[in-house]
């Protein structure tokens, strides 16, 4: 996708006022929010396993180059190859000779950030391979020319009437007397143009939510069981996966599914669970001749040892976008990157520079929010602070803003400046605010006052108040 | 501990620069309560704030400076009380990360933080207050600042000392547990999101009817006092601590009326 994180304010600004988008917003605020409660509340151990979910996330990036080299080995035993790609370019060249190699013309996909990451359909498309989306969601937005603005609800920045108008426009091989107005015919719809697509893909490419050391498998979740088409239908089947995604064990996949599905849609778990250890087998009814994973680094492993680690323990629920206030507010388009949300806030700058994406941790409010859901329990507003103070450090934050607060701190640093700066404030804005005991318009704070009213000072200050009293001996 | 010939705790108050330059009433209202639950105030005049605008800029050294400086005027009281979750966390939670492998100062800023408490949760949680002495005939609806609930767990402690205001009645806003979108610098950085977010937060607040809308944080209550009388809303706002000292005859938060 184009990537727009350095213009975050103007993306902003244009969503605030798109009333379309913040009606389809206000349904995620409500519709996410109370499903991820009530799973949790039905679930008493769910916070044991939370913290069960970030230990094993902890021990696996602790030894990572271990667990990669077991994965690897086990891959290979099940007869299928592991592809190591260090940076986005080299994962789709990965992807492309593949394709190559086995004449693949059209190319079915699973949902997948990753492949988003590395923006594998406009490559595909430049070298005449056709990308065919099968999620719905991911379908629809592909028909747009969109990317997705959610990571687990690609298309929720929708309401079905502009479905029903793109499928109108794309699928001019139906009656247009057909009747479109309900979901259950544009699902019905998406699925039976879909279904032929299936059947023409050379490769199926998926991404994954979690590889299993001990057995060689990868693992994905879907609510559609389009992934299942598409891994299992084409002779070929691609995963591409970024490095973090490996758990130690089944066991450790097992757990931690518990309160992946509860807490990105609510659901105890998700309608299908799929495991994929290699290709087909002799004995197998069917499945792909080849199987490939492409383990994709493309920044991860400079987060290991830094203070962005625990990012790398991100399972991609969207649990803290479904949360985040400034996600409700503007939507995930205006991030600007594949990643939106508070996730996105740390992992953007992480992947694509703090020079790029600088907007991106400072677009919050610290409401702590994100991380109360966190299944990994991901320290995210933390985190957001200190790509903050990378920022600082390199002088890349404004210098207006740079400067006001060092004049701020000077006098912070200094009690008694500070007091007779605030006395003379204090005075000056309670004048201001008269009877009315409040500012509409101030110009030096037109930021605040621009949408707001400032509440004006009573008067002296708190401290001279004391002050004054306890020289009379009135005390308190 | 270094408890006076009263017998009682000598209390720091940490008035916050927000109370002291807008709000000198709750820093008042603050120390009533706090006398009231059996200790002694004491106002040292060399604070300033907390630190948290630097802190939240990414500006380190002079977190660590103010800290610093913070730590040194309060660090002779038996307990250090704010009437704000915001700063409280701050001193509590964040101080400690910013002199983590500090020789000299790790251990005396640890002992410092584990003094300082918000002020409603001081009087619940350690000094074991169940009620107050406070009428109040009015419904009020209470909104949940984020750092106070979710960095220092304070979020039944207010209700349960608001039951107890006489003529009092609680209306429970929807999702009272929302960010109101104030987010310190954040609110003037990212002027037109914050002014989405608190336009959702007067609404549900408008929604309860109530007379008068209470919070523990004057960033949080100077950013919905704003934005209700920007609207034209009559709603008064208070720091709930004003409601539960009895002291509520001065004028609210941006003063009254349309």
């Amino acid at each position: 996708m184009q990537f727009t994180a350095p213009q975050f304010k103007q993306n902003a600004a244009r969503a605030l006022v798109d009333p379309q988008l913040q009606k389809a917003l206000n349904n995620v605020e409500k519709g996410f929010i109370a499903k991820r409660a009530a799973a949790a509340a039905a679930l008493p151990e769910f916070d044991a396993l939370r913290d069960n979910g970030r230990d094993i996330k902890n021990h696996t990036l602790a030894h990572l180059d271990l667990y990669l080299e077991a994965y690897e080995a086990k891959v290979k035993e099940a007869g299928g190859q592991v592809h190591w790609a260090e940076g986005a370019e080299d994962a789709r060249q990965i992807v492309l000779d593949i394709c190559r190699r086995t004449g693949a013309r059209t190319v079915t996909k699973g949902k997948s950030m990753i492949t988003e990451e590395i923006n594998l359909n406009e490559f595909l498309e430049a070298q005449g391979i056709e990308p065919v989306e099968t999620d719905l969601g991911e379908y629809i937005i592909q028909l747009r020319g969109e990317h997705p603005s959610h990571i687990i609800a690609p298309a929720v920045h929708l309401n079905k009437e502009q479905v029903e108008e793109d499928f109108r426009r794309v699928h001019t091989h139906l009656p247009a007397s057909r009747d479109l107005t309900a979901p259950e015919t544009l699902l019905a719809e998406a699925r039976q143009v879909l279904r032929a697509r299936y059947f023409q893909a050379d490769i199926g490419i998926t991404g994954a939510n979690f590889l299993i050391a001990e057995t060689g498998t990868s693992v994905i979740v879907t609510n559609e069981g389009n992934g299942d088409l598409t891994q299992s239908l084409p002779r070929v089947h691609i995963v591409v996966a970024s490095i973090e995604k490996i758990v130690p064990t089944l066991e450790d996949c097992s757990q931690i599914l518990r309160v992946l599905a509860r807490s990105a849609t609510g659901q105890d778990i998700s309608v299908y669970t799929t495991f994929s250890t290699g290709p087909r087998r002799d004995e197998d009814p069917d499945g792909p001749e080849e199987y490939h994973v492409i383990l994709l680094d493309n920044g991860r492993t400079a987060m290991l040892g830094s203070e962005f680690q625990d990012m790398l323990r991100c399972i991609r629920c969207g649990a803290c976008m479904n949360h985040c206030p400034v996600y409700h507010a503007v939507g995930g388009h205006a991030y600007g990157s594949v990643y939106p949300g508070p996730m996105g806030a740390v992992l953007t700058p992480s992947l694509f520079g703090v020079d790029q994406s600088g907007h991106l941790p400072n677009a919050s409010t610290f409401c702590g929010r994100c991380e109360s859901v966190c299944p990994m329990r991901i320290p995210l507003p933390k985190m957001m602070r200190h790509w903050r103070e990378r920022e600082f450090e390199r002088h890349l934050n404004p210098a207006t803003a740079r400067y006001g607060l060092g004049v701020w701190a000077f006098f912070a640093k200094r009690p008694k400046l500070y007091r007779s700066l605030t006395g003379i404030g204090a005075r000056m804005l309670n004048m201001i605010g008269g009877a009315k005991g409040r500012i509409s318009s101030l110009p030096l704070a037109s930021g605040w006052t621009r949408h707001r009213d400032l509440p004006a000072p009573e008067g002296k200050t708190f401290t001279e108040q004391w002050a004054a009293r306890q020289a009379a001996g009135k005390g308190a | 501990m270094s408890i006076e010939a009263s017998g009682k705790p000598r209390v720091g108050l940490f008035a916050t620069c927000l109370v002291d330059l807008f709000r000198p009433s709750v820093g008042f209202a603050a120390a009533k309560l706090i006398e009231e639950a059996g200790c002694e105030v004491h106002v040292p005049l060399a604070q300033t704030c907390c630190g948290q605008p630097a802190y939240n800029s990414g500006d380190t050294k002079d977190t660590r400076e103010i800290a610093r400086q913070v730590i040194e005027v309060f660090e002779g009281f038996d307990y250090v009380v704010a009437p704000s979750g915001s700063c409280g966390a701050m001193l509590k939670k964040h101080y400690p990360d910013l002199f983590k492998g500090d020789a000299k100062w790790e251990a005396r800023c640890r002992r410092f933080s584990n003094k300082v408490f918000e002020l409603v949760s001081f009087l619940t949680d350690v000094r074991g207050m169940t009620g107050v002495a406070a009428r109040l005939d009015k419904s009020v609806t209470y909104h949940d600042s984020c750092s106070g609930l979710r960095e220092l767990g304070i979020a039944q402690q207010p209700r349960q000392l608001l039951s107890t205001v006489e003529g009092l009645k609680l209306k429970e806003m929807a999702g009272s547990d929302v960010c109101c979108g104030f987010g310190g610098t954040f609110c003037v950085k990212y002027s037109d999101i914050s002014a989405t977010i608190v336009s959702k937060k007067t609404a549900t607040i408008s929604a309860t009817g109530a007379d008068m809308l209470l919070a523990g944080d004057m960033g949080c209550l100077m950013n919905m006092a704003g934005k209700l009388k920007r609207e034209g809303s009559a709603m008064e706002v208070r720091h709930v601590a004003e409601v539960l000292a009895g002291m509520t005859d001065n004028r609210p938060i941006a003063g009254s009326g349309k």
